[in-house]
């Protein structure tokens, strides 16, 4: 039989506030344990939350670039259940009114075009951290996560294949980024994927019962986990078997999922309005003030790049895979820099810079000004690349001054053609068996000559006069 | 001087003009609680020493003193978080938890001068109508030791009626001001909801929940009031509002003021003593001026049951943080995790704590909820709508406040459902939000106090302060002391 | 309507409290009663009124987004029935 694996996703996404979602205490990530923490995020008997205004902004715009409906009155609920993690023993989440319900998302995969429906997105309070300590067999609670502000996304089951869910995950990503509302740092846990996958014949409209996958730390354990889950679902139906709904780990070691103890017998959260927090009712002229705040988002730049620098669909996706690389590439335009050669400098050394340091487009101190004197250096024919590149290397960290560095280290192009000539006479006179290799039909003997002629000016001559005058030289065309 | 005899704002004015050191007031407080509170169980804690340190502190700026309160003891029922200071709800739960921080109105108090004497017994977690269901023992009635303070703020109330403090703070989540102050003979308010910040007060029901004062007369309520309200940011169910002049606007005048008396509060299950009492304190406001409106609310039938299901429901949440692994006691001889829960959790709460959970869990459980917890929501709806049309008839409405009398004690715990029916008019202020005061307008026939209450619109406190001021100036009973002295 | 003893031991096991099995018929009883008398709401016909969850119309009540200081951590542990230095502790409670 030929089975369809059906799959839904819930993200959780940290929010890149400042401050919690309902105390002042900071949502920086790491600390010692329980310093970033207040009677309020404690859950101390009398504390009470307030909601932070950063939350709900971030939460509506997230909402928006996901073509979400907006919802004008929406409120929080508690969730109830006992976990060391959560000290009041319930989450302030949304269950009845979220904030933004019915979105919708298009991909492009390589295997075709995919529409994925948000259900729904809410706000919520991250739960704190449990750490076993097997030495004295007892688990420590460090409550510094505790109320960091989370926005949960939750699909329709509209994905067919990992790709699709990847796809997603990637797009998600960098929606968020570009709308600065979080970093999405799957290492440290600021994104997080919940997989609800079930199988079904193929052409059956009923959905299978599905399991819910828990600790995906990376889109390759999600791909691997949704491969793994959906043949063992499909073979124990083979079999004869049932698949049972529960919640399943995937443990990365070992490349499988497991069944998790589940965490209270009946799940049975108990829902209710939160009757701390009053309601939050929407004003039209805030969110049009919102909407029309919102950042071009990366497909719109993809496009328009396309359309007005004609630059290749892979350059594009390059410059736009980060939002500070696109604000570098339209900074270094608006700057004068050829559109191609901006896009080649952030495809080349910008990334290779970045991926040597292992930092991060956020992190980098490098700004369009620097890059772009250095594209219009090289442009005016005062700095030949290779110099260049060099030049940008010495200047990436600080944001250094272009300028005072070539002086510094005399780096200026040679292009005066009485300079460059002599150097080339001296190469031929100093090399005849190349300039005979050359004459004998050998092309490989003149690139050793053009070296010769570089290594003589210190490699601070113009490359396309040196081969000019080369080629005159040996009487070559 | 007989500074146990004074009011608060009598002491506190002795303060001012020097003729009383904080100290001495202090001290005599301090004197009375240890010769009487053995007997009474007023307090849960008595902070002598921090008393007489903060005493002689105060003492060092009473000549810059603004507050008429300023130097004036009191003392705080002990669901209020104070920093430092053991905090129990009455509960063994809570064990010897220490509060890092103050509740915002301990701030407020603090602020204006106060001097706090210590934390004042209740019910466990506040739910209860009689102060018996505290880890830490009953409290007695001071007009009758066989019988209840009322509940749950019976510390608060006993004490205020006993002269061992000069004023209380208290909360009410269906009564629990106004009921015990009905039953000790004492004037105590409810306010609206939203003017007195709940930061720092061990919930009970988050949406029920306010403080208020139990004062010796409505000028004190008035006083202690102006110091408590106010907009508090770390509260965001708290309201923006003017205040902090209701002393200054009381001035006995209720000329021309609607009274409505609900015919359905002086029906079936009322006490007839109870009832002659406050259909006569109507008539006093009446000889004053006061017109008398006869209305019927109906629908106030309706509020016992939707008060039990959303305070058990919010109880119910609100509660399970008591888990042995933040603060508090926590229970020994856990294998694991779910065991130490069960075993903190069935220790460490008393009976009725426990059913007002297990009816919380229920009516918000699925299947159930629609039927019990969102009806419950409907019915606020309808009582606050029939309250807005009332309030266009009249300006404050006139009820008793419990059915009868103090019980005696031990009477009240077998049957839960009577217990809750007694909360039957005052309930439904709490779930209107709106203000209610409690008042003495009488005595039963076995010299018990009989309470009358007033509820007004919201931010009707002036109203209802200023009506209780004209009914105490016409009256003595507020003046009475159980030990059959009377006041000044 | 009927509370069994079922359904108090499940309500118990939402609530984690224990009742041996003789406290669960008296609290069934206990409740059955509460509830049958609750069920007088029903004769009040609310139709298609909104629930009322907070009982006045404030709205949007927000902080702005600023850090403040943290509290000490020795007083948020201070309290605590079983602690280390850095964190509150409880018996083996990851998977």
């Amino acid at each position: 039989m030929n089975w369809e694996t059906v799959i839904g996703l819930e993200t959780h996404v940290e929010l890149a506030t400042k401050s919690k979602i309902f105390c002042g205490c900071t949502t920086r990530f790491g600390g010692a344990p329980n310093t970033h923490c207040c009677p309020v995020c404690t859950g101390m008997p009398g504390a009470l939350p307030v909601l932070n205004q950063a939350v709900l902004e971030y939460a509506v715009r997230a909402g928006l670039a996901l073509n979400c409906h907006i919802t004008r009155y929406s409120k929080f609920d508690r969730k109830n259940y006992f976990y060391p993690d959560l000290p009041k023993a319930y989450q302030i989440s949304q269950l009845y009114l979220p904030i933004a319900v019915g979105g919708r998302v298009s991909l492009s995969t390589p295997a075709g075009e995919v529409a994925v429906g948000i259900h729904e997105l809410h706000m919520e309070e991250d739960a704190g951290k449990l750490v076993h300590d097997p030495w004295t067999d007892q688990t420590r609670a460090d409550y510094n996560r505790c109320g960091v502000p989370l926005i949960e996304i939750v699909t329709e089951p509209d994905f067919r294949t990992a790709d699709q869910v990847i796809a997603y995950l990637e797009r998600l990503k960098e929606t968020l980024q570009y709308l600065g509302v979080s970093d999405c740092k799957m290492q440290e846990g600021s994104l997080r994927c919940d997989v609800n996958l079930s199988v079904r014949p193929l052409g059956s409209q009923e959905l299978g019962t599905r399991t819910e996958m828990k600790n995906l730390n990376s889109f390759k354990a999600i791909a691997r986990a949704i491969d793994y889950e959906a043949r063992r679902q499909i073979e124990l139906l083979e079999q004869g078997g049932r698949v049972v709904q529960e919640t399943r780990r995937w443990d990365e070691n070992k490349d499988a999922t497991y069944a998790m103890r589940s965490k209270e017998d009946a799940q049975d959260y108990r829902y209710f309005p939160e009757p701390d927090l009053p309601p939050i009712e929407l004003d039209e002229d805030w969110l049009a003030r919102l909407r029309a705040a919102q950042p071009e988002l990366a497909p719109a730049k993809r496009a328009r790049y396309q359309a007005d620098y004609g630059l290749p669909a892979y350059d594009c996706q390059m410059i736009t895979s980060d939002r500070v690389l696109a604000e570098l590439f339209e900074g270094l335009v608006g700057l004068g820099a050829p559109a191609k050669q901006a896009a080649n400098w952030i495809m080349g050394e910008v990334l290779g810079a970045l991926s040597a340091r292992g930092m991060e487009p956020g992190e980098m101190r490098l700004s369009a000004g620097t890059l772009a004197r250095l594209i219009a250096l090289v442009g005016e024919g005062k700095l030949n690349r290779n110099t260049a590149v060099k030049v940008f290397e010495a200047v990436f960290d600080q944001d250094g001054d272009v300028d005072a560095y070539v002086r510094a280290h005399g780096l200026e192009q040679v292009s005066d053609a009485g300079v460059v000539q002599a150097a080339v006479e001296r190469a031929i006179q100093d090399n005849p068996q190349s300039v005979a290799d050359f004459r004998g039909g050998k092309e490989k003997a003149f690139g050793f000559l053009v070296g010769q002629v570089m290594k003589e000016l210190k490699g601070k001559a113009d490359p396309k006069l040196v081969n000019t005058l080369l080629r005159q030289a040996l009487g070559g065309a | 001087m007989e500074l146990r005899q004074l009011t608060a704002l009598e002491l506190g004015a002795a303060i001012r003009r020097g003729e009383v050191s904080v100290a001495e007031a202090a001290q005599a407080a301090l004197t009375a609680i240890e010769a009487e509170d053995g007997a009474l169980n007023s307090f849960i804690t008595v902070e002598g020493e921090r008393a007489l340190e903060r005493a002689a502190q105060l003492q060092k700026g009473v000549k810059k003193a603004q507050s008429p309160l300023y130097g004036v003891p009191m003392a705080l029922k002990d669901n209020i978080c104070t920093r430092g200071v053991k905090t129990t709800c009455a509960s063994k739960i809570l064990g010897d938890f220490r509060p890092p921080y103050d509740a915002t109105v301990v701030e407020r108090l603090s602020a204006a001068g106060a001097l706090g004497l210590g934390k004042l017994n209740l019910d466990e977690f506040a739910m209860g109508s009689t102060s018996e269901t505290s880890w830490y023992g009953s409290t007695r009635n001071p007009w009758d030791p066989e019988r209840a303070p009322g509940g749950s703020s019976g510390g608060a109330a006993a004490a205020v009626a006993a002269g061992l403090s000069w004023y209380a703070v208290g909360s009410d989540t269906g009564g629990s001001i106004r009921q015990p102050a009905a039953h000790c003979g004492v004037t105590g308010i409810k306010p609206t909801y939203g003017t007195v910040s709940r930061y720092g007060l061990i919930a009970y029901a988050s949406s029920l929940d306010q403080m208020g004062p139990v004062c010796r007369d409505a000028a004190d309520c008035a006083a202690v009031l102006d110091v408590l309200q106010g907009r508090d940011r770390r509260d965001a169910t708290s309201l923006d509002g003017d205040y902090g002049h209701l002393l200054e606007s009381l001035s006995g005048d209720v000329r021309g003021l609607r009274v409505g008396l609900p015919v359905d509060c002086f029906g079936d299950g009322l006490d007839g003593q109870v009832r002659q009492a406050v259909l006569a304190a109507a008539d006093v406001l009446k000889s004053r001026g006061a017109q008398l409106v006869e209305l019927s609310l109906p629908v106030l039938e309706y509020g016992v049951p939707a008060y039990y299901i959303i305070a058990a429901a919010e109880a119910s949440s609100n509660l399970a943080r008591f888990d042995g692994v933040k603060y508090g006691w926590r229970a020994q001889g856990y294998g694991d995790l779910a065991e130490l829960y069960l075993k903190t959790r069935t220790q460490g709460f008393g009976l009725e704590v426990k059913r007002r959970i297990l009816l919380g869990s229920f009516v918000l459980s699925a299947g159930y909820y629609e039927a019990y917890y969102r009806k419950a929501l409907q019915v606020k709806a309808v009582l606050k709508g029939a309250f807005d049309e009332a309030f266009a008839r009249c300006d404050l409405l006139l009820t008793p406040v419990a059915p009868a009398t103090a019980p005696r004690l031990g009477e009240s715990l077998g049957d839960p459902l009577e217990m809750y029916l007694g909360d039957v008019y005052t309930v439904p202020a709490n779930l209107a939000g709106l203000p209610g005061l409690s008042m003495p307008c009488g005595f039963d026939r076995q010299g018990l106090p009989i309470g009358a209450q007033l509820i007004g619109p919201h931010f009707g406190e002036g109203r209802l302060l200023n009506a209780a001021y004209a009914f105490q100036q016409e009256t003595n009973y507020h003046r009475q002391t159980p030990k059959g002295g009377q006041r000044t | 309507m009927k509370i069994t003893t079922e359904l108090i031991a499940h309500i118990s096991q939402l609530s984690r409290l224990f009742l041996p099995e003789g406290e669960q018929a008296a609290m069934a009883a206990q409740l059955e009663r509460i509830v049958d008398y609750m069920d007088v709401l029903s004769r009040l016909d609310t139709g298609d009124i909104e629930p009322m969850s907070h009982v006045f119309p404030v709205r949007n009540v927000l902080r702005a987004d600023e850090e403040q200081p943290s509290c000490d951590r020795e007083a948020l542990l201070a309290n605590a029935p079983a602690r280390d230095e850095e964190s509150f502790l409880t018996p083996k409670s990851v998977e």
